[in-house]
């Protein structure tokens, strides 16, 4: 059981990637590769997690309350930016592939000469 | 290649993937047992070296601004990326707001949905401003503030028009606010290069009492503007993907 968040972390991953492979539709697409970015969060934040711990914000708590890694969640910060600029250009790029060929399916879309 | 040849490759290989995950997992340190070093030294120095008591804050302005000025600048490309990208292309001219389809009823905004929008307005702009300027007290700070001000022109959008929405934040000035936001940050770094100190070195006084708002020197200054680029940004993003809606191909499909 101690290995179970990580253990979560792959499945999240695959079943995003399994989206990814079978997907019909750009933005279904977008939304599984958002769903793979998710795993991250999982693991940065599962990694960094201390068992009795408490959040790493000593407003009410003296300052020597053992805390979990702050250094991780900082990351998952950064994660989450990242996948909302990755997110709004690929949103974009989906727009722009549905102007020009008149489709989001991206089998059909990769049978296109462009 | 066809969808279940392609099920079936990926299907060996997220096998292949989760067999070697787990082996590798084997020998690492469980869930609770965590003992890198860095994150624990800094929780025991950073109230006392900043006067800020949300250490991932502290971090994110602090000890690792120099890549959070580089995240910034990612969410500031993303939102040129996305101009660019939607561009008004040859051939694409605007849609008049001539209803084409006069004889199908189309649903008006609820006036449910206006009433609660309007109501939320006010109060979510409180709260992402809060949020933007309490980075070094608790869990907040200029990227969950921002996008959350943002939220607040959504919900003009959706009690209203796109046209609304444009009179509200006029392109021209949240372009301005974008770049006062992005280059505020980086400024700060360079001021502290002036005062012959480390690029984004803490230079401003820190405050007496840990976690108030007037404590933390540069972190809540910078987690300011990170509100302003990222509430910008998100405002540039969102409009330029709504105003789609208003341009089609000539001789559209």
């Amino acid at each position: 059981m101690q290995y179970f968040p990580f253990v979560v972390v792959v499945w999240i991953l695959c079943v995003g990637l399994y989206g990814v492979v079978t997907s019909r539709h750009l933005v279904h697409q977008i939304i599984c590769l958002i769903v793979v970015q998710s795993s991250t969060y999982v693991l940065l934040l599962g990694v960094g997690y201390l068992t009795g711990a408490v959040a790493p914000y000593f407003y009410d708590v003296p300052v020597h309350t053992p805390a979990v890694d702050p250094v991780v969640q900082a990351l998952a910060l950064t994660d989450v930016v990242v996948e909302a600029a990755v997110t709004a250009l690929l949103l974009s790029f989906a727009i722009q592939a549905h102007k020009r060929f008149g489709t989001l399916d991206p089998q059909e879309l990769a049978s296109l000469k462009g | 290649m066809r969808p279940a040849q392609r099920r079936w490759i990926f299907l060996v290989g997220a096998a292949g993937l989760a067999a070697f995950y787990l082996w590798g997992l084997s020998g690492l340190p469980g869930f609770g047992n965590y003992p890198g070093p860095y994150g624990f030294i800094i929780n025991r120095i950073a109230v006392g070296q900043t006067n800020a008591t949300g250490v991932v804050s502290t971090i994110n302005f602090d000890y690792r601004g120099f890549d959070t000025v580089g995240e910034e600048f990612i969410l500031f490309a993303a939102a040129a990326g996305v101009a660019t990208v939607l561009r008004r292309l040859r051939g694409e001219r605007e849609q008049s707001t001539v209803d084409e389809a006069a004889d199908r009823d189309v649903p008006t905004t609820s006036s449910a949905i206006r009433m609660v929008a309007l109501l939320f307005t006010g109060p979510v702009v409180v709260m992402g401003w809060w949020l933007a300027s309490h980075a070094q007290t608790n869990p907040s700070g200029g990227f969950q503030g921002g996008v959350i001000l943002a939220t607040a022109f959504v919900l003009i959008y959706l009690s209203g028009e796109f046209l609304v929405l444009k009179r509200f934040s006029p392109v021209a000035l949240t372009e301005v606010v974008e770049a006062v936001g992005a280059g505020g940050f980086a400024a700060i770094g360079v001021s502290a290069v002036a005062m012959g100190l480390p690029y984004l070195k803490d230079f401003l006084p820190l405050g007496t009492v840990p976690g108030a708002v007037s404590s933390s020197g540069t972190i809540a200054l910078i987690s300011f503007f990170v509100g302003l680029e990222v509430a910008a940004a998100f405002i540039l993003i969102i409009g330029e993907l709504l105003e789609q809606t208003l341009l089609i191909r000539q001789g559209g499909r």
